[in-house]
């Protein structure tokens, strides 16, 4: 069963609550890995490794395995000179705000579970709640 | 009888002559013995005759390199390791590898050029420069003379490469900060500004006087635009003109996918050598080339389809390599221990690409173009490879990435290392 699914179905989130669920990873299918292929891999490479001053590794950083919601809106809004574990990268992260809630949620539980991250799940309903703020 | 001896008088004076001859040249070049190379040419892949060695090694992001007269090598640090931005290594005992390692300049940067008794050095945003000794050294290491100020620094694209020609004036790259100049840079989709602003203060090459302090824009010379990024540039001394090489514009297929494959977006656009001359503008972020069509071809930002081509024409260049490779290094051989072939010709130390993914990754080379009259005169090929390791190319696990050339005074041809620091040296033996 799909991760999004199992956490949406029959349970309302309200608040802050919902995004401090650490439900852990388990290996199942990864629909975010899709994604991850169509919108991360030419700056964040097959490996998560990102491209050196350019674009920021996603392995072994609190900006991925930290605070989900500061990780949604990275995504959302996009990121620009900010120093990535003291590490400057030139290279701009676009915002993708086109992405569905819960593509956004897959790639997300994909990325924080891939190249050796180990990380909770991030779930469609806790990217609609930041999306609600950030607009 | 007689006429046999008057040979054998006219041929012991042709032989001494020519005995006489020789001396004269050889005392006049001063010939050093060429250091041993590397057991394994230092891991590289080089033509018949050619070997190397690693001269120095875990010096920083050494981006680029000057090479003095007296075969000392100053090294500009992408960013300042101890403190230090510029590094000045030696070899004492002349076995080739450096053996004093000093430095200086807290700041870190690309430029490193030595002309005319003077060291030029820049940051991201500041041109220096340092006189020189008799023997090329910086005596006064904490004064430079400030030339520049004040250029764009905005992340993107912030390598200040400069090179001089002989009119003392320096040549200064300002890279625009886009990739193609969208309302929301690298966004899929985003469509490009309309009359890019970011043409009035970069995307293109200034011209300043080499010996006046304190200069900024307005005492500069506007003098190419539509230049996106150049990191590698040199004057080219046999067609007395600037040639540069320009880093073209990453990922058509992400952000144009339905006009490009990835396959297109991995070799599309070309990486362009252009030759410059006051007033050019080679079209960015409007068109870029495509090296298959073997035109220029209007940006998907400015209503492209990677059909289209533009009303207005702009700079054709005068070599088109494969896409993404990321020239970083320029370099026109004037010396003599080379064969012939390689006289006047270019040397580019491509940095390797990362944006051909799905497709593999490629680059990680110097490569060479032969030029005769100024003008390329072949095909361009692979001169030396292996830097990145033979196995894994990508942008992270590449062990070594060639960034700047620089020419020893006898003619050997060194290359520096971004990612460990390695500085090589290639060397030619005649058989």
């Amino acid at each position: 069963m799909p991760f999004g699914l199992l956490l949406t179905s029959g349970k309302k989130y309200s608040s802050e609550e919902n995004l401090k669920t650490t439900l852990p990873f388990q290996k199942a299918t990864l629909p975010g890995e899709k994604v991850y292929k169509k919108y991360c891999i030419s700056c964040h490479q097959p490996d998560g490794g990102g491209v050196p001053h350019m674009n920021p590794p996603l392995i072994n950083t609190s900006f991925v395995l930290g605070d989900k919601e500061q990780l949604i809106k990275i995504v959302l809004n996009g990121l620009k000179n900010t120093k990535i574990e003291e590490k400057a990268y030139t290279n701009p992260m676009p915002p993708l705000k086109i992405l569905k809630d819960q593509e956004i949620a897959d790639v997300l539980t994909y990325v924080r579970n891939s190249f050796g991250n180990k990380a909770s799940v991030v779930t469609a309903a806790e990217v609609k709640l930041v999306r609600s703020k950030v607009k | 009888m007689k006429k046999n001896i008057l040979i054998s008088v006219l041929l012991l004076s042709a032989a001494i002559f020519a005995i006489f001859s020789f001396t004269k040249i050889s005392s006049s070049t001063k010939i050093i013995p060429l250091p041993k190379a590397d057991i394994d040419n230092a891991g590289l892949t080089l033509p018949a005759g050619f070997s190397a060695l690693i001269v120095a090694d875990n010096t920083g992001e050494a981006r680029h390199l000057a090479v003095t007269k007296e075969g000392d090598i100053y090294v500009k640090l992408g960013s300042a390791k101890d403190g230090k931005g510029i590094l000045f290594l030696q070899d004492e005992n002349k076995d080739g590898k450096v053996d004093k390692q000093s430095g200086f300049g807290d700041y870190g940067g690309t430029g490193m050029y030595v002309k005319d008794g003077y060291l030029y050095a820049s940051s991201n945003t500041d041109v220096y420069r340092y006189k020189l000794n008799d023997k090329d050294e910086v005596a006064d290491q904490n004064n430079p003379e400030k030339i520049i100020s004040g250029l764009l620094d905005r992340g993107e694209h912030n390598s200040k490469s400069v090179t001089l020609d002989n009119d003392g004036n320096i040549y200064v790259n300002i890279g625009a900060y886009s990739n193609s100049c969208q309302e929301s840079d690298r966004t899929p989709g985003s469509l490009g500004m309309k009359g890019c602003p970011i043409l009035d203060s970069a995307g293109g090459i200034w011209q300043f006087k080499a010996d006046k302090a304190n200069q900024t824009y307005g005492d500069g010379v506007h003098y190419a635009s539509g230049l996106r990024n150049i990191v590698g540039l040199d004057w080219n001394q046999k067609d007395n003109a600037l040639f540069v090489m320009q880093h073209g514009r990453d990922q058509l297929h992400d952000l144009f996918p339905k006009y490009y494959t990835t396959k297109q977006s991995a070799i599309l656009p070309a990486e362009c050598m252009y030759e410059i001359h006051k007033g050019d503008n080679a079209g960015w972020p409007y068109i870029y080339y495509d090296q298959i069509q073997k035109k220029q071809i209007l940006m998907p930002e400015y209503g492209g389809d990677g059909k289209k081509t533009a009303d207005k024409k702009y700079l054709d260049p005068v070599v088109a390599f494969p896409g993404h490779l990321a020239p970083n290094g320029l370099l026109f051989y004037t010396g003599n221990q080379f064969p012939e072939k390689y006289k006047n010709g270019a040397f580019i130390a491509f940095h390797g690409s990362w944006n051909r993914s799905p497709e593999p990754q490629a680059g990680y080379f110097v490569a060479f173009v032969p030029f005769k009259d100024g003008k390329p005169s072949g095909k361009w090929e692979i001169f030396a490879n292996g830097f990145a390791g033979q196995k894994n190319l990508s942008p992270g696990s590449a062990k070594h990435r060639p960034c700047g050339l620089a020419q020893g005074p006898d003619g050997s041809l060194y290359v520096s290392d971004d990612s460990k620091g390695t500085i090589y040296r290639i060397m030619y033996q005649k058989k």
